[in-house]
């Protein structure tokens, strides 16, 4: 059964401009300690779309307009905020792209840590300090003692993003949202960060919603694979089928723009793809969103006047487009199992 | 840290001599002195007798030696102007006045002003923000004096009955609210816009965010979280503004009638009490040099990274 499962979200933001639809009508669920991959480039939703899992988004301007976020079996969108307060951090924990402004730069490592203990776990003052220490070493930050009372400027980038994911797993979540974790690190961390978070996930025994607009970070983490697109899903599949059997043009594109292991350049020459930008997410048109940057859209077709639905081109592969790779030319791929 | 306060009030020495120096020249400029003014009929001899006395003959860096040794001895000479009474006797007794009325109007402005600034800030754009925010504007931008006149007009003299305070004076607790008050609603007003606007920053940071994914309580967020950061403006902000109001009340002196040194300073510098003005200046550039120590300590005890890079 899945653990979490998010139907139909709706998350706008009520600008002076206008309304943007952020997230606009996503769907997915993840199942208990498996990984969930949400990719798509900056500005589709992906943040949006955590937080409002979270209960984390700014309210003004920000309003959940439709949808559900089923968590266990609860209905985390009605909660009122005090309840949300005890999901947060203890079922459902969130580490963020920035590790150098994400902690407080006032208060020590290990405060942020115990305070999280204490907050949601009925432990003494001791038992929390030696909690803390047990996880800073988990989490492979050496000299945990010491490390305890440091503040967050003494750490590196990537020392920092640990004792984040410290702090988030400290009260055993059961979801782990971990939103572009590696993004702002050097890429030689990067690695290393995402595979302490694979081991914390199998060991924890964890569910994982993972966001990165890497396709690389996917490949390596991901069970199942959500990519978005202006505020939609465009499409979703297994991991391993969505990388052999790419259906719709926008993942293609990412796709092509994954460096090859082989390839001397190294990562640096990512999206070399995908010309234009996506569409206002005020008043976006009632066509396919991404039809203005589809190399497969022609004037005759509808894809300028006509949203294409999310169907289900195989089982368990979700895709929306009207030229999915495979309905290409008449032809179908075959697929093997 | 220890290291750090030693080396601040160490380096506090040189900024005395400096300000020392400066008054000195600039009193300097000043034609005449004390016993050359128009007003007085003095006979040639005795105003040589005198200038001879008080060392006014001297060459000026011998004046200046003997000047900074006497501050360094706590000794700040004799008034020239006022017979057989010296700049310490002075000081004695009129600067505790002048001290507790910058104190408590600090208290003031304080106490009611952050939390007047936060309470804003958590309320922001509420009815609450807006009266708040459009009484402190008033606040700040009337003058002391207006606001100890209206204070005397309405609390002393229209409903004195009721609040029973004084017109003037600095004896009794009552007596001391108004004036209080008029020194530190400025300040006060400054102080709720600072930290409302301090405040409303923090709250947008990415580590408060990380707060609220902890499942933090929101009072918890506030206290410990916002609070403490959005205060480092404000205690920079408070070392001047403490130095201000201990030395730079002379006019609340004058309305309610506190013998407190800003009269002394007035009368010294239109008389040309040069020992007086030197006496007075030197001692509240200390105080101001004191304040923002304290000022550089605390903004160390708040913000660790500043801390660090200090020791
Ligand atoms: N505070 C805000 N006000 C208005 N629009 C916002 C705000 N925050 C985000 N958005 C909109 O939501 C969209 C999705 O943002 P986000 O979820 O942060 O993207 P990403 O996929 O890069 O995480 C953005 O295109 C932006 O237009
Ligand atoms: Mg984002």
């Amino acid at each position: 059964m899945a653990a979490l499962e998010v139907r139909d979200l709706q998350t706008h933001f009520f600008t002076r401009e206008g309304v943007v639809r952020a997230v606009d009508g996503v769907s997915f669920s993840v199942d208990r300690g498996q990984t969930l991959g949400i990719v798509g480039e900056s500005g589709c939703g992906k943040s949006v779309t955590a937080l409002s899992i979270m209960g984390l988004i700014p309210k003004p301007p920000a309003k959940i307009v439709g949808g559900e976020v089923q968590w266990e079996g609860r209905e985390l969108t009605t909660l009122s905020e005090r309840q949300l307060e005890d999901v947060r951090g203890h079922e459902i924990a969130m580490i963020f792209q920035d590790p150098m402004t994400s902690l407080n730069p006032t208060l020590t490592i290990g405060t942020q840590i115990k305070e999280t203990l204490r907050r949601h776990l009925d432990i003494s003052k001791d038992a929390a300090r030696k909690r803390a220490i047990e996880l800073l070493d988990e989490v492979g930050i050496p000299k945990p003692e010491s490390r305890l009372d440091d503040y967050p400027h003494r750490l590196s980038g990537g020392m920092r993003q640990r004792a984040m994911i410290a702090i988030a797993i400290s009260c055993n979540p059961e979801l782990l949202i971990a939103d572009e974790p590696t993004t702002a690190l050097d890429v030689t961390v990067q690695a290393q960060v995402l595979d302490l978070l694979e081991e914390l996930q199998a060991s924890h025994e964890m569910a994982m919603i993972l966001i990165t607009h890497d396709m690389g970070v996917i490949a390596e983490s991901a069970d199942d694979v959500v990519v978005m697109y202006a505020g939609q899903i465009v499409e979703q599949a297994p991991v391993q089928e969505l990388f052999d059997h790419p259906e719709h043009p926008y993942t293609e594109a990412l796709l092509g723009a994954l460096p090859q292991i082989d390839d001397a350049s190294g990562r640096n020459q990512r999206l070399t793809a995908i010309r234009g930008r996506p569409p206002d997410l005020i008043d976006p048109p009632k066509a396919c969103r991404f039809a203005a940057r589809c190399p497969h859209a022609s004037s005759g077709d509808s894809c300028a006047t006509h949203m294409p639905e999310l169907r289900e081109i195989r089982p368990g592969h979700f895709v929306r487009s009207q030229h999915p790779a495979s309905e290409r030319a008449g032809k179908r791929v075959e697929v093997t199992a | 840290m220890t290291a750090f306060i030693v080396r601040r009030l160490f380096w506090t020495l040189p900024v005395i001599l400096i300000v020392i120096f400066f008054t000195f020249v600039l009193m300097r400029q000043i034609e005449g002195n004390p016993f050359r003014t128009s007003e007085r009929n003095v006979p040639e001899s005795i105003q040589q007798n005198l200038e001879e006395k008080f060392g006014l003959n001297d060459p000026w860096y011998v004046q200046y030696a003997k000047y900074v040794k006497g501050v360094f001895t706590l000794d700040l000479g004799p008034s020239l102007v006022l017979r057989g009474r010296d700049v310490n006797d002075i000081v004695r007794e009129h600067f505790p006045e002048s001290l507790e009325l910058g104190g408590l109007a600090m208290l003031f402005a304080l106490v009611v002003g952050i939390p007047l600034g936060m309470l804003s800030a958590l309320r922001a754009n509420s009815f609450l923000d807006y009266t708040a925010m459009f009484f402190s504007n008033v606040g700040f931008a009337i003058p002391s004096f207006l606001v100890a006149t209206l204070l005397i007009y309405f609390f002393a003299l229209q409903w004195g009955d009721v609040f029973g305070f004084p017109t003037s004076g600095w004896t009794t607790w009552q007596s001391k609210v108004l004036p209080s008050l008029a020194l530190g609603l400025g300040p006060m007003a400054y102080f709720a816009r600072l930290t409302r606007g301090t405040m409303l920053e923090t709250l947008q940071q990415d580590y408060i965010r990380t707060a609220k994914a902890k499942g933090l309580r929101w009072r918890r967020i506030v206290a410990v979280h916002a609070l403490r950061n959005s205060l480092i403006p404000v205690v920079t902000a408070a070392g001047p503004i403490l130095g201000f109001l201990i030395t730079g009340s002379f006019i609340i002196e004058q309305i309610f009638a506190i013998p407190g040194i800003g009269r002394y300073y007035v009368t010294a510098v239109t008389g040309r009490d040069y020992s007086v003005v030197m006496g007075l200046t030197v001692l509240l550039s200390i105080i101001v040099i004191l304040a923002n120590l304290v000022v550089d300590i605390l903004y160390g005890i708040l913000d660790p990274r500043t801390r660090e890079a200090r020791t």
